[in-house]
């Protein structure tokens, strides 16, 4: 089913949640900033960027240099400016928050300064002198991107392989639209481009039978390469390849018409074919996490008359963040807690969903829908690790000692398939990690970078 | 309600406050509005021979969100037609005959001259005349303004020549341009002068455009130093009013001028010794409106201290202000942090670290969160840690000698 709202109605719902701040707003925000010393905003950013250095930098208009300290610990800073958790991060450790109820806006100063770069395309850091070695880079998330970048300053000749036709990983493909544009993230993957970084697109690494982050039905989409080969000509891998399709929810009917990944969801809706975009009438979203969030807000905005969100326990359990869950009760969605669905009705088209009451009563009910949504997590790569002799733990993530190095010589990792699942700056400060462990393996030599802790 | 009427020297105002010689009191029009407005009085814009100004004037300096913390400007003194200024003086007069109107001067190096204009502002209905001796460019660069005030014998001089034909109290405009402001006030006091205002603009380059890289204000390409005025001149403003206020010499009232904003601003002029106070950038800035919260502030401030009469509180900190040789050496303070409103941002660590004695240390708590402790036996009882702390009643200097046997250096190098 399509949209019923016409395309301008869309584009409106769709505004950026958090727009660019206007040149006086910068300057108001930045003059805020108290420049704590050894910050606890600093403290609380996983990539640990010099926040108040960024905004005084910001204060006294050197907006490059304000960029430069962000991208100097986070090389995705522009995409975390606007997709960050920031009151769970950074904003919720700012002391004006203590003293004013009202933190400094750290997320839309950092975009303001780092949209001074991302727009002209032109790196405020250089590649370093060619060292003669060479990495390659699995996946182009946001992990890869960072260890891509880190490695490029150092000199390495890094390749990044990506199975899909745009680089970015869930930067490009899994935001929310109304946070950030696909182009925001496209733009910062050009960034790292411009360091010398080689991107193969369309181009997947496979071991065996499995391809890493490959679906089955993925796998004629693109070329493969055998990931034994890749020290052909690689002196160290770095696997930054996340995690795999939505988990299932092993009830009968998961097979029916309108039954949809919300990953598969978010992904259309970054093409911004806004009448290309199957959205039901009445939707029906399972799980209450911040891919949960994402889904029901955008299926409102893209003109669903009905959208519900069904968590099997209570809305205290919800692992959505407390302003996610906020701002999908301000969009009017409908929440059917304690709520376990048993089966998808249809007749070759969803047409409910069937629920278990888990409040002690096991009522059984049926929940009318012409789509239904899973945001029930991700599957762990585990079958790929395993081919490629890689150790993970009990949950399926990859082991890696403290340089971020796994069970296997000079094969690195970072990110999602190494912490289960967390957010894109946890992902950036992960291949920043590696990339210094990397280097340290290969040349004996340690190295720094702003945020690493060192 | 406390008694806002002042007597300075004789001229009558219903408040303190009074408007300097500046643009705010141009013209008749807008020192009506002032009047309306309910400022105690105003000082006309200077008259003098009509000069020609240029365009591009102003320049000012920011302090971080804040707009115009220091003013400066190169406009000269008035440049309307002398017969139009007297004809609108004395229709001002007749139609505010309580309100103080006085009326600023500077012509050049002559007796005759000083004469005459001093007649005809008088004649105009002038209740005082003000000499603008302080006007610190372009004027000075003639011979008048700055140029008589920085030389105390031309100082006295011109004095004199105004009081042989003034019928009505003469305010010495000082200007700050000096080494010493002493000199030019005791000049002025010998020339006979009643009265002393304080302080004209200071010299100054506000800044420099680092595109063009000409300094502001740009008049074609090219610029000149001008006078300096706002709030971040009150601090200089203070002490050369409380210095003078402090001068035995100094018999005669003192009109308090520099970077009065605030009812609190206007009350530290008349603590430190000024009878009243002119305002003129924060009129610049927000307009005559201002003289309302001035005047409210002022009342209840003497209403909460039991204070009947503004004259009442006029130089009350002038004992108070003393050399450093008569500090007490004995006298001790440290910093005490109320943990209950400490945010964290540790600006009192580093600016003791790095700015002062080293007797702020970090020390991380169970919880992980990082407190400043003070070492008290370390610290010196400075203050910067209590003036960059931003939470209201977080550090508290708390006093730890026990008040005996006080001992100054005086005291001691005289033993």
């Amino acid at each position: 089913m399509k949209s019923k709202l016409s395309k301008d109605q869309i584009e409106k719902n769709f505004a950026e949640i958090n727009p660019r701040m206007s040149k006086a707003e910068a300057k108001f925000e930045s003059n805020r900033c108290l420049f704590c010393y050894d910050a606890p905003c600093t403290r609380a950013c996983p990539t640990h960027i010099d926040v108040p250095a960024f905004i005084k930098k910001i204060a006294t208009d050197n907006l490059k240099g304000s960029a430069r300290v962000i991208f100097d610990a986070n090389p995705i800073g522009a995409t975390c400016a606007r997709v960050c958790p920031v009151e769970a991060l950074c904003e919720g450790a700012c002391v004006e928050k203590t003293l004013m109820e009202k933190p400094i806006e750290i997320g839309r100063l950092q975009r303001y300064a780092t949209d001074t770069i991302t727009g002209n395309g032109a790196h405020v850091f250089e590649a370093g002198d060619p060292n003669g070695m060479s990495v390659g880079v699995i996946g182009t998330g946001p992990a890869g991107l960072s260890a891509a970048t880190y490695l490029a300053r150092l000199g390495y000749k890094v390749t990044m392989y990506e199975k899909k036709a745009l680089a970015g990983g869930l930067d490009t493909y899994g935001m929310a639209e109304y946070k950030m544009s696909q182009k925001i993230a496209l733009d910062e993957v050009r960034l790292v481009e411009s360091l010398g970084v080689e991107i193969k697109v369309d181009t997947a690494i496979v071991a065996g039978d499995v391809g890493a982050g490959l679906v089955p039905a993925q796998r004629d989409e693109c070329r493969e390469i055998g990931f034994s080969s890749l020290f052909e000509s690689h002196d160290a891998v770095f696997l930054g390849i996340g995690l795999g399709a939505t988990n299932k929810l092993k009830i009968p009917g998961e097979d029916l018409d309108g039954v949809f990944d919300a990953l598969w969801f978010i992904e259309q809706i970054k093409t911004r074919d806004w009448h290309g975009i199957h959205v039901g009438d009445t939707v029906a979203v399972i799980g209450a996490g911040n891919t949960a969030i994402d889904a029901v807000t955008q299926a409102k905005r893209l003109g669903a008359g009905k959208v519900m969100m069904i968590y099997r326990r209570s809305e205290n359990d919800i692992s959505a963040y407390d302003y996610e869950y906020e701002l999908a009760k301000k969009d009017g969605i409908d929440f059917f807690w304690h709520s376990s669905p048993i089966e998808i009705l249809g007749d070759g088209k969803v047409e409910a969903l069937r629920c278990r009451l888990n409040d002690g009563s096991d009522e059984i009910f049926d929940i009318r829908c012409d789509m239904v949504v899973k945001a029930i997590g991700q599957e762990k790569q585990k079958s790929f690790f395993d081919s490629v002799g890689i150790d993970t733990d009990e949950k399926g993530r990859v082991v890696v000692a403290g340089n971020r190095m796994t069970t296997r010589e000079n094969i690195f990792a970072g990110g999602d398939c190494v912490n289960g699942g967390k957010e894109a700056v946890d992902a950036s400060q992960a291949g920043k990690l590696a990339a210094m462990g990397i280097h340290e393996k290969l040349t004996g030599m340690t190295v720094s970078f702003a945020g690493s802790g060192r | 309600m406390a008694d806002l009427t002042t007597n300075f020297a004789g001229i009558i105002s219903p408040n303190p406050f009074w408007l300097a010689s500046a643009p705010p009191t141009n013209m008749g029009s807008m020192v009506e509005r002032a009047f309306d407005a309910g400022w105690g009085g105003a000082v006309w814009k200077t008259l003098g021979e009509p000069i020609r100004n240029v365009s591009s004037r102003l320049a000012a300096i920011d302090h971080g969100p804040s707009r115009m913390i220091g003013l400066n400007n190169i406009e000269l003194i008035t440049d309307r037609p002398l017969d139009v200024n007297l004809k609108e003086i004395y229709e001002c007069k007749k139609k505010y005959p309580d309100n103080a109107l006085i009326v600023s001067l500077m012509v050049e190096s002559k007796q005759e001259a000083w004469h005459e204009i001093v007649k005809m502002a008088q004649d105009a209905g002038a209740d005082g005349l003000e000499l603008n001796f302080g006007c610190p460019h372009g004027m000075s660069e003639r011979g008048m303004g700055a140029a008589m005030g920085q030389v105390p014998e031309y100082t006295c001089m011109v004095t004199e020549w105004v009081k042989e034909v003034a019928t009505v109290p003469v305010i010495v405009k000082l200007t700050p341009n000096v080494t010493d402001i002493n000199y030019p006030a005791e000049a002025a006091v010998k020339g006979g002068a009643d009265a002393l205002s304080l302080i004209n603009t200071i010299n100054s380059v506000i800044g420099v455009d680092l595109d063009t890289m000409v300094p502001h204000p740009n008049v074609n390409g090219k610029a000149a130093h001008g006078g300096y005025c706002g709030p971040a001149v009150k601090p200089i403003a203070l002490n050369m009013v409380s210095e003078l206020a402090r001068n035995e010499k100094v018999t005669i009232p003192i009109s308090g001028i520099g970077g009065i904003t605030t009812w609190q601003d206007a009350a530290e002029f008349l603590l430190l010794g000024a009878a009243n106070v002119q305002v003129c950038t924060a009129v610049m800035h927000y307009g005559y409106r201002i003289v309302e919260d001035l005047i409210d502030g002022l009342n209840n401030y003497l209403d909460e201290k039991g204070i009947s009469s503004v004259s009442d509180l006029v130089g009350r900190s002038v004992p108070r202000v003393t050399t450093w040789g008569n500090l007490d050496l004995n006298y001790k303070t440290v910093a005490r942090v109320d943990y209950s409103k400490c945010i964290q941002c540790n600006l009192c660590h580093i600016a003791c670290e790095d700015g002062a004695h080293q007797c702020i240390d970090l020390v991380k708590n169970d919880d992980g969160k990082v407190f400043p402790v003070v070492d008290e036996g370390e610290c010196v009882g400075c203050n910067l840690c209590y003036l960059v702390c931003p939470a209201p009643d977080c550090i508290e200097m708390v006093r730890l000698d026990d008040g005996s046997n006080p001992v100054t250096w005086r005291e001691l190098s005289s033993e």
